[in-house]
């Protein structure tokens, strides 16, 4: 969903910037007097920066209030009470994942708690159509806490996202998520 | 105001800058092979070890951003010795040791099968799990060190020089004109080579020091540095190097667009103050690197962010809608090299967008180390920077292309870009459908967008190819005799 988000934005934003420059180019042979386009560009730029720090400040803005970076306690509203969410120690090395406990349960934030112990890995949760939903890195000396929330019970796949050496592709996982 | 030329560049100092393209040009063809090999592999339509393709991976990442500063240091060269006297010794110590730095990391990669990427991320190069020997990372550190302080030195005369005709940096940025009355500015050129100055030495320096610790951690496994505290080194250094050779290379546009449209680029305040921001910001916004490094501190990864998005303005609304403005109605005619420099800008423009998304937190959650980022970083860089310095390069020799037939130049122009958008898309798509980046082998649903792009690079290496051979043909004995 946010990549589709951002790969349109970027697609649109993209084009808008290729017809300008097409425009531009085909008008390059023409000739007016300079001053007078520049009078005219300033105050385009002018409306253009403005209208850029706006928008850029605007989607800081909102995009700011949700970061992934969970805090070391965690607790959710959850039909009037607070469940504790389940803690699950992910452990990364050359090549391959290992989580405990196993047993993941749907509709509750999990805390994974991620390190490695060799080099660096990424820690990349993906759903069994293979999208990305969330990563942190795994870094040796350092435990990375990302909470992450399935909706849907099913299988899901661990992928390395950080280059680790021969067999970084290689370094797959699997996990089964349960209804309870 | 016209900005006058005052010195003429001796004899020797143009042969350095045409040995410095001589370089750029070899190098870069080399490790555009490379890139197609690892997206032909990456398609299924070849078969590559393992082993071979992260090696690839690692001379094509480091030899690119190696290449790109060469070719960026001789369009600042060129063009910053019209108003400052530099040394050419130092022009050509500084290719000397990029020669001799990319063969030992050649050596290191293929014969040694060193491949802990450009990034070498502390601890690989000394965890190589029998992938290589200590040698190897040695020599491929050291190679790296070498080209570093080959361009230290580089950056160090530029100061001397413009030091020795503007009295401090902070004139040479135009402070005086930004916030005082002085009515004369330093030209655009002095002050991007200011900027690229300052921002390089600080990311050279602690790319240098990283590179120690790491050459010393090889030796003596005890002297070890903190993951994070190398990894913040390693990409201060990485990103202040490669957006400097664009800074770089985008000289050639503030200087060859008046020539072509017979209009001033002019360093007023705006200009100014955009420049004195992207020193800042250049070096500011290298958190955004990190955002999926949850144990940095919070508030350094949200300045990435708003940094991020903040180092995209001066870019788009000084220089890439200045060169729209002085082409615009300019009466210009059309020619390989000024496509090539317009095209240059747009890539750079175009990029910046997707890698300005990409410094979002909540879309590099899911967008990070993806295709996404080569996607971005592809089209800035060879799309925009490579293509800056084809322009500037067919524009030194444009005496030389002219003795081929202009369609063929325009069929190399249009190979090249059609090619470079194909990579690039190829790239952003794959990313946005969750494709990890640096991933020898490929699950099924991944491989079609791999076969696009291994035919969009075969397109930018023939578009390439057709564009150098136009020069060399040109200035070849056949030419000349002409
Ligand atoms: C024909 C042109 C090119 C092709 C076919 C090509 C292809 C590739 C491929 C396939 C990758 C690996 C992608 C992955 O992560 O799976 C890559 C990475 C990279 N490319 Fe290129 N590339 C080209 C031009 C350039 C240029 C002009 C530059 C810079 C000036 C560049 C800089 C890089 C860098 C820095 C990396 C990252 C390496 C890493 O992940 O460690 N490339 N390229
Ligand atoms: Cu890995
Ligand atoms: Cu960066």
């Amino acid at each position: 969903m946010v990549q589709h988000v951002a790969w349109v934005i970027t697609l649109i934003a993209m084009g808008a910037v290729a017809l300008s420059f097409l425009w531009v180019a085909a008008r390059a042979g023409e000739f007016a007097e300079y001053p007078g386009i520049v009078e005219r560009a300033y105050r385009l730029r002018k409306v253009l920066f403005v209208v850029l720090l706006v928008v850029s400040g605007g989607v800081s803005v909102l995009t700011l209030g949700e970061l992934p970076y969970a805090t070391a306690s965690y607790g959710t509203p959850h039909e009037g009470t607070f469940r504790p969410a389940q803690v699950v120690e992910a452990v990364g090395s050359r090549w391959q994942w290992e989580l405990s406990p196993g047993q993941i349960v749907a509709g509750r934030p999990v805390q994974f708690r991620v390190t490695s112990t060799d080099v660096t890995h990424g820690f990349g949760i993906y759903d069994d159509a293979m999208h990305l939903l969330a990563q942190t890195q795994a870094m040796p000396g350092y435990t990375n806490v990302l909470t992450y929330t399935f909706q849907r019970p099913g299988t899901y796949h661990l992928l390395c996202l950080e280059y680790c050496g021969v067999a970084h592709h290689g370094m797959m996982g699997e996990f089964t998520v349960t209804s309870h | 105001m016209i900005i006058q030329s005052n010195l003429v560049p001796t004899r020797g100092a143009r042969q350095a800058v045409a040995a410095y393209l001589v370089v750029f040009g070899a190098v870069l063809l080399l490790m555009m092979v490379l890139g197609l090999l690892m997206r032909l592999n990456q398609g299924g339509l070849v078969t590559l070890p393992a082993e071979f393709f992260y090696q690839s991976m690692t001379v094509h990442g480091t030899g690119m951003v190696g290449v790109a500063g060469v070719g960026g240091a001789a369009v600042l060269w060129y063009f910053l010795g019209r108003h400052v006297r530099l040394t050419t010794w130092v022009f050509v110590l500084n290719l000397l040791t990029f020669v001799v730095g990319a063969g030992m990391i050649m050596a290191a990669d293929f014969i040694g099968g060193f491949a802990a990427a450009w990034t070498f991320l502390f601890p690989l190069p000394a965890k190589a799990g029998g992938q290589w020997e200590p040698w190897a990372a040695a020599v491929h550190l050291g190679g790296l060190l070498l080209i570093g302080t080959g361009f230290l030195l580089f950056h160090l005369d530029t100061v001397r020089a413009i030091l020795g005709r503007y009295g401090s940096l902070t004139r040479a940025l135009g402070w005086p004109s930004l916030f005082g009355s002085d009515p004369e500015p330093p030209p655009p050129t002095v002050v991007a080579s200011t900027m690229v100055a300052i921002a390089n030495t600080l990311g050279l320096v602690f790319g240098a020091s990283v590179l120690v610790i790491s050459l010393v951690n090889l030796m003596v496994p005890q002297f070890a540095i903190d993951a994070m505290v190398a990894k913040n080194m390693i990409y201060f250094f990485g990103h202040v190097f490669i957006n400097a050779t664009i800074y770089m290379a985008v000289i050639a546009v503030y200087e060859l667009l008046p020539e072509y449209t017979g209009r001033p680029w002019k360093p007023n305040r705006p200009f100014l103050a955009a420049w004195t921001m992207s020193t800042i910001l250049v070096l500011a916004a290298y958190p955004h690197h990190l955002l999926m490094d949850f144990g940095m501190p919070r508030w350094l990864l949200i300045l990435g962010q708003i940094l991020s998005y903040v180092s995209g303005l001066p870019i788009l609304v000084v220089t890439a809608f200045g060169a729209l403005m002085i082409v615009y109605r300019s009466g210009l005619r059309w020619d390989l090299p000024a496509g090539l420099l317009f095209i240059g800008v747009f890539g750079w423009a175009a990029g910046v967008i997707p890698a300005i998304i990409d410094a979002t937190i909540i879309v590099n959650s899911v967008m990070h180390n993806t295709l996404w980022v080569p996607g971005h970083f592809h089209s800035y860089l060879l799309l925009g920077q490579v293509g800056m310095l084809l322009g500037f390069a067919s524009w030194l020799g444009r005496a030389a292309g002219a003795r081929m037939p202009s369609r063929f130049g325009i069929a190399a122009f249009w190979i090249f870009v059609a090619g470079g958008i194909g990579l690039t898309q190829s790239f952003l798509y794959s990313g946005h459908a969750s494709v990890p980046r640096r991933f020898a082998e490929y699950l099924p649903e991944w491989i079609g967008q791999a076969r696009i792009g291994a035919l969009s690079a075969a397109l930018v290496i023939l578009g390439t190819t057709m564009l150098m051979a136009r020069l060399v043909a040109g200035s070849g004995p056949a030419g000349g005799a002409r």
